[in-house]
């Protein structure tokens, strides 16, 4: 597995807490614009598409 | 101004007092796909008839962009000169949405920097009505070529001796063998449809009005694109230059739309005023379309071989409907003369049903993927398309991802013929030999025809094939060599590369040679 499953984020706290403050005061609608605009930020800064792919096949395991 | 469409004039075939000799090919449908066909067949020695039910050319201007390919191949074909005086050159897009333009495009570099120079421009708009004037009046030169209008052909059937076509005509039906017959006859081959041959694929559900006007403007020539545009409540519009003051415009209809009423003149006519931002336009050529895509499981059917429109149908995004059917006709040309004059067995045939089957695949994908991000279904669709637009006005990366066609190149196969991982991939087996200046003159036109041993900075073995030697120059040593100090590469007749080397013996240099006679992957 190239993605990264294992904590790798320095403030985990503090990242949700800003992820969360940038969603606050948004509807649905806002909410769901925010993520997809983060999702394509993020995708080209990984930049790489086996990860993308196992990013997306994790997100969607049930 | 309009354009005046001449009638060809027909005269009576011969077939209908005497059976006639057997002839080696017959076309059906006189397009650009099947005259650019008869052409190429005869540039290879190889005589044909072409058989067409009507005695004008296209109706309307419909294809008007011809990418840098297929004009390599008018090249071939001997219009490249009536069609580069004629045509409109452009390299820009310019993308907008809304009110807002987002970025503009240079199809001639995508990194700033200036590329090695071409023969062609990437694109240059011409209406279709004019290459197929031109290409008839090429056909009229050649002794090979016998074009018969008002031909319609009822049906073709075979043998394993030969292939029949019952061709019906004002005086009366005849009959004409072939060894060969090659359906060009269009989106709604009835080649096709009478033999109830499985055409896979969707009809879309999307309509657009495409309309031709006049106008005297100082536009540059761009293809300007809009994304919901504030001139036009459908859900993209499209402008793009041609000859003779023509402008064509593409207004995509939303599924409310009442196609018939959008084209009554009163009610396109202020839309257009909207979009230019003034009435002094007159309008030439009005039509709507919806598109499906589609295509043929297999192009072959013996001796009947299917190519352009009647073989495969995409969405018009991105030029790939006529310029596709002009590669077939590349693909195939130089594999059928050898089958014909006995260079070739049949099977070098399947190579052409392979490596464009592959290309309309591969068409008929991209052209997916642009339809849905022109017209997103509502929900996670729509809000995606939405957000990448929002991102390309404010960040780079997110540009790429707008799609609003992406133009027809030359398409790269899968090959298996030798490489050498020091040789730039742009001329990796599979893929077409780029262009680069020689002299006062353009390597291309040296490569076409026959199969040739091009030779980069060292000498070439006589193993069959003509050997070319390349001047060295930056755009040969850019496009041709990369890290190495030499290569030999081995070229088809259709200017594709079949197998390159750095250092190469004899003997895998003639398995290479046999292997693409023999068509194998």
């Amino acid at each position: 597995m190239k993605l990264i499953d294992t904590p790798n984020l320095p403030d985990p706290d503090g990242f949700y807490e800003e992820l969360l403050e940038a969603h606050e005061g948004l509807n649905a609608a806002q909410t769901a614009e925010l993520n997809a605009q983060l999702v394509l930020i993020l995708a080209n800064h990984i930049g790489d598409r086996e990860v993308l792919s196992q990013a997306i096949a994790l997100a969607k395991q049930r | 101004m309009p354009y005046t469409y001449r009638p060809y004039p027909y005269t009576k075939p011969p077939g209908l007092s005497a059976p006639e000799p057997a002839k080696p090919v017959i076309i059906v449908g006189a397009g650009p796909v099947g005259l650019a066909m008869a052409i190429e067949l005869a540039n290879h020695g190889v005589a044909s008839v072409v058989l067409d039910d009507n005695n004008v050319v296209s109706m309307g201007s419909r294809a008007i962009c011809w990418s840098r390919r297929s004009l390599e191949i008018f090249d071939r074909l001997g219009i490249a000169g009536r069609v580069m005086d004629k045509a409109v050159p452009w390299r820009r897009g310019r993308m907008f949405h809304g009110e807002k333009e987002l970025f503009q495009t240079d199809l001639e570099s995508t990194d700033g920097a200036a590329p090695p120079p071409d023969a062609f421009p990437v694109f240059a708009n011409l209406q279709q009505y004019y290459v197929e004037e031109f290409l008839i009046g090429r056909i009229q030169e050649l002794e090979l070529v016998d074009l018969r209008v008002r031909n319609r052909v009822l049906a073709v059937d075979q043998s394993d001796e030969a292939a029949h076509v019952t061709v019906e005509t004002p005086d009366g039906q005849y009959g004409l063998r072939a060894d060969y017959v090659i359906a060009c006859d269009g989106a709604r081959s009835s080649i096709r449809s009478r033999l109830k041959l499985d055409f896979q694929g969707v009809q879309s559900e999307d309509r657009f009005v495409i309309a031709d006007i006049e106008m005297e403007t100082d536009l540059p020539a761009e293809r300007q694109f809009w994304f919901e545009p504030p001139f036009h409540d459908g859900r993209t519009a499209l402008l793009h230059k041609q000859p003779d003051r023509l402008w064509r415009l593409d207004l995509q209809l939303t599924p409310e739309d009442d196609a018939g009423a959008a084209v009554k003149p009163d009610n396109l006519r202020p839309r257009i005023a909207a979009m230019l931002g003034h009435e002094h336009f007159r309008l030439d050529w009005v039509s709507v379309y919806s598109f499906q895509c589609r295509r043929l499981a297999d192009l072959l059917h013996g001796r009947l071989i299917f190519a352009g429109d009647a073989a495969h149908v995409v969405a018009p995004f991105g030029a790939r409907g006529a310029n596709g059917g002009l590669q077939d006709v590349d693909n195939l040309g130089w594999k059928l003369a050898a089958v014909i004059q006995g260079r070739a067995t049949p099977g070098l045939l399947e190579s052409y049903d392979r490596e464009r089957g592959l290309a309309a695949d591969e068409n008929l994908r991209s052209t997916a993927r642009t339809r849905r991000f022109m017209s997103p279904a509502p929900g996670a669709e729509q809000m995606f398309r939405d957000q990448v637009l929002a991102l390309a006005a404010k960040a780079g990366f997110a540009r790429p991802m707008v799609d609003s066609g992406r133009l027809s190149a030359s398409s790269h196969f899968p090959c298996s013929g030798a490489d050498d991982s020091r040789l730039p991939p742009g001329a990796r087996p599979g893929s077409v030999a780029p262009d680069a200046p020689q002299g006062n003159g353009w390597l291309l036109p040296r490569l076409a025809g026959a199969p040739s041993l091009l030779a980069l900075g060292c000498a070439a073995p006589d193993l069959g094939p003509r050997i070319i030697e390349a001047e060295l120059n930056d755009a040969t040593r850019a496009r041709y060599l990369g890290e190495a100090d030499h290569a030999l590469y081995l070229i088809r007749p259709d200017q594709v590369v079949a197998a390159r080397w750095v250092a190469a013996e004899p003997g895998t240099i003639t398995a290479a040679i046999t292997a693409m006679w023999e068509g194998r992957p």
